[in-house]
């Protein structure tokens, strides 16, 4: 099991270095889809055997929801919003992922510095669900397509859910399925967004939604 | 009972959808309304029994925002109709720019107003964490189409950084939460019960850095949605472009709730004994929001993103009290009251200013007294009670607040504490004054057959304020001292 563990982990480690290295959007909304798909996998395999229906079923339906509806929206509001490739993030692949590098290094630290009081299946879960939030925040800070964005946000969110996973916490089903709800009709209504912005600019670059600002006398 | 206060609201929106008639649409909004806030009234008397096995569940606390929040939403509700009845359907050109623009379609605008409330009311009554977070999530969703109510570029901006950044920030609460799971579990078991009287009587054996790193994140999250300084920056803009009930609402109902996020998790905070530490980064935070607004105040040309400034002042005000504690926690459970009361009917007033002006610019408004002799009238009275000014409500709860920061022999907080005060008081005078008095220019003309309930809510809403800055009544007041208590004062 424990070897299961680590290679989900290891992969969701890569995914999020092919987020922070793809210009490609199509690429980055596959990666996405694959970190939603592991972190079901990871609820399940976390669970160490002692499995039930709802344990099961809950992660399963997460899964299908973040491996596949959501990227299925937001590949609809690509379609709407021609774009194909993020032109200009606000700093370049290769610096990215060196930044990406350093937060792997923060989080492996950071996993050190908090113990956890339960012994976790596996070391490496503290540092990878850290360094996928971060990967999320730095999509978020340096990325101006408003898809790429939406990306940042959800991968954000996969590494909180990671953590979920890695404290093997059990949310009441209610709750979860709140989470799961809040999440997608998140993601709908940005995906509602994106599609007014393409039509009001002809363009998705927020970079370029600088109307709002403080004027001083 | 606590679930017909969530359901009725949440299944009047999902109706409003599909109503197409637009009187009796609005009809179903503020008969909505009516028997929401009669069902919160009723649970002062006869106290609801908690439902969902204890998740939800009215405290003092709950019972002061859920009330609060019902009452607002009472009165937007007849200013909603009567400001939709006002609105063109046809698309219209802009104030400022000049473009042709229309509106979003009504239902939607009425569906997601009631939504709204059946997202906050849930706020108000959660008892467990994540079902605490989830309903602050839905606030968001809900309230985002409302800023996009006028479809044009602007408020599709301020509707994207709204979106954005209140889910990023409560993404970050989310993380808190589990951290928060992480302090209470002991070794050897892994459910851990994230209701909040659970955590309370788990207290003492919490894991401290856990519930530290837990507070903060939290702290962040709902902060960033509370509008405290520096993670404020998506609130000038949502309550500049949505209209002015959707502002009113924001800023008077919304604020209010993620606010109430904080106060649950400081209330673990309280019991673990790490109050110190919760108190002193609330208190850093409530200060540097007040600096920030009384910064883009000063000289502010858009009196809309003036209010909303001042919505991060007191927002920073609510901190400080919370932050002093003692004394404090009195002060600010009454600033909420006095505050959202008194914002919400300066955004209805500038919302009817602006439907005359046809401009947000301050400069370019002048007499209002003669114009709208109720509205300008009103809006110099609202600018004394929001600046603390005696004898309305804000300058009670103020100076319940200034007196904690004293009595504690806290000099350097109550000096800070004035002197933004007193700076935002300068900045707000000038524009606000301004526009009220003076001649009109002479294309100014007011449309026939404005709704009166226009004039009419703001000018109760103003009556209220007047009369919590004389009188607070005794079971309001056994309220908010329950309220104080169940935040540690003694």
């Amino acid at each position: 099991m424990n070897q299961l563990v680590n290679a989900i982990l290891i992969v969701l480690v890569l995914t999020g270095f092919l987020l922070l290295a793809s210009s490609r959007l199509v690429a980055c909304i596959r990666a996405v889809a694959i970190q939603g798909i592991l972190l079901g996998l990871l609820a399940i395999a976390a669970q160490d055997g002692n499995l039930s229906v709802v344990g099961v079923l809950l992660p399963l339906t997460s899964a299908a929801v973040k491996g596949f509806l959501l990227p299925w929206l937001i590949v609809r509001a690509m379609r709407d919003a021609d774009t194909t490739r993020e032109i200009e993030p606000l700093i370049g692949y290769n610096l990215s992922v060196i930044i990406g590098a350093v937060a792997l290094g923060v989080s492996l630290w950071l996993g050190q510095r908090l113990p956890l009081p339960n012994q976790p299946t596996s070391f490496l879960l503290m540092p990878a669900a850290f360094f996928t939030c971060l990967v999320g925040l730095v999509l978020l800070i340096t990325r101006r397509k408003a898809i790429t964005q939406v990306l940042g946000y959800l991968t954000l969110e996969n590494g909180v859910y990671a953590f979920g996973a890695a404290v093997a916490l059990e949310m009441p089903i209610l709750v979860e399925l709140g989470i799961l709800l809040d999440v997608f009709v998140g993601v709908f209504v940005m995906g509602i967004a994106i599609f007014h912005i393409s039509r009001q600019f002809d363009h998705i670059d927020t970079g370029r939604l600088v109307t709002l600002s403080d004027r001083v006398q | 009972m606590i679930l017909l206060v969530i359901l009725i609201p949440a299944l009047a929106g999902a109706a409003a959808f599909f109503i197409g008639s637009d009187p009796l649409r609005r009809g179903l909004l503020v008969s909505t309304a009516l028997v929401q806030f009669a069902l919160s009234v009723a649970t002062w008397i006869l106290p609801p029994a908690p439902a969902l096995s204890g998740w939800l569940a009215e405290d003092a606390l709950g019972r002061l925002f859920l009330t609060l929040t019902s009452l607002l939403f009472l009165a937007s509700s007849f200013y909603a109709a009567a400001y939709l009845r006002g609105e063109r359907v046809e698309s219209r050109s802009d104030f400022e720019e000049g473009f042709l623009f229309s509106n979003a379609r009504e239902a939607s605008f009425t569906g997601c107003l009631l939504l709204f409330l059946a997202a906050m009311t849930l706020v108000t009554l959660s008892q467990q964490l994540g079902l605490l977070w989830v309903a602050v999530e839905a606030t968001t969703l809900a309230s985002a189409p409302l800023i996009y109510f006028h479809r044009h570029h602007r408020s599709l901006e301020a509707t994207w950084k709204y979106l954005l950044i209140c889910s990023v920030g409560i993404a970050l609460a989310l993380l808190g939460i589990f951290f928060l799971a992480v302090a209470a579990s002991s070794p050897g078991t892994a459910a851990v019960s994230l209701v909040l009287n659970d955590l309370l009587s788990d207290a003492p054996h919490l894991n401290p850095l856990w519930l530290k790193a837990a507070f903060v994140l939290m702290l962040v999250g709902y902060g960033t949605k509370m509008g405290l300084a520096p993670f404020h920056t998506w609130l000038p803009d949502a309550h500049s472009e949505a209209p002015s009930v959707a502002s009113a609402l924001l800023s008077g109902a919304l604020l209010n709730c993620a606010f109430l996020g904080i106060l649950r998790v400081h209330q673990i905070c309280v019991a673990s004994g790490l109050v110190d530490f919760s108190e002193r980064l609330l208190l850093v935070l409530g200060l540097l929001s007040m600096a920030v607004a009384a910064i883009f105040i000063t000289g502010q040309v858009d009196y809309k993103r003036m209010l909303a400034y001042s919505s991060v002042e007191h927002m920073g005000i609510l901190a400080v009290g919370v932050g002093l504690g003692g004394a404090g926690l009195f002060g600010s459970m009454l600033h909420v009251i006095n505050h959202s009361l008194t914002k919400v009917m300066l955004f209805m007033v500038a919302g009817n200013l602006l439907a005359v002006y046809h401009t947000k610019t301050a400069k370019n408004v002048s007499g209002a007294l003669q114009v709208l002799p109720v509205s300008g009238l009103l809006w110099v009275l609202g600018f004394l009670a929001i600046t603390g000014s005696p004898p309305f409500g804000p300058f009670l709860s103020e100076f319940t607040i200034l007196k904690a920061a004293l009595d504690q022999g806290r000099s350097f907080v109550a000096i800070a504490y004035l002197i933004l005060l007193a700076i935002i008081l300068a900045g707000m005078a000038t524009p606000v004054l301004a526009m009220a008095q003076g001649t009109p220019r002479e294309d100014i003309i007011v449309p026939a057959g404005r709704g009166v309930a226009l004039s009419a809510v703001p000018a109760i809403l103003g009556a209220a304020i007047l009369l919590m800055g004389i009188y607070v009544p005794p079971v309001l007041s056994r309220t908010i001292h329950e309220a104080a208590r169940l935040l540690g004062q003694r």
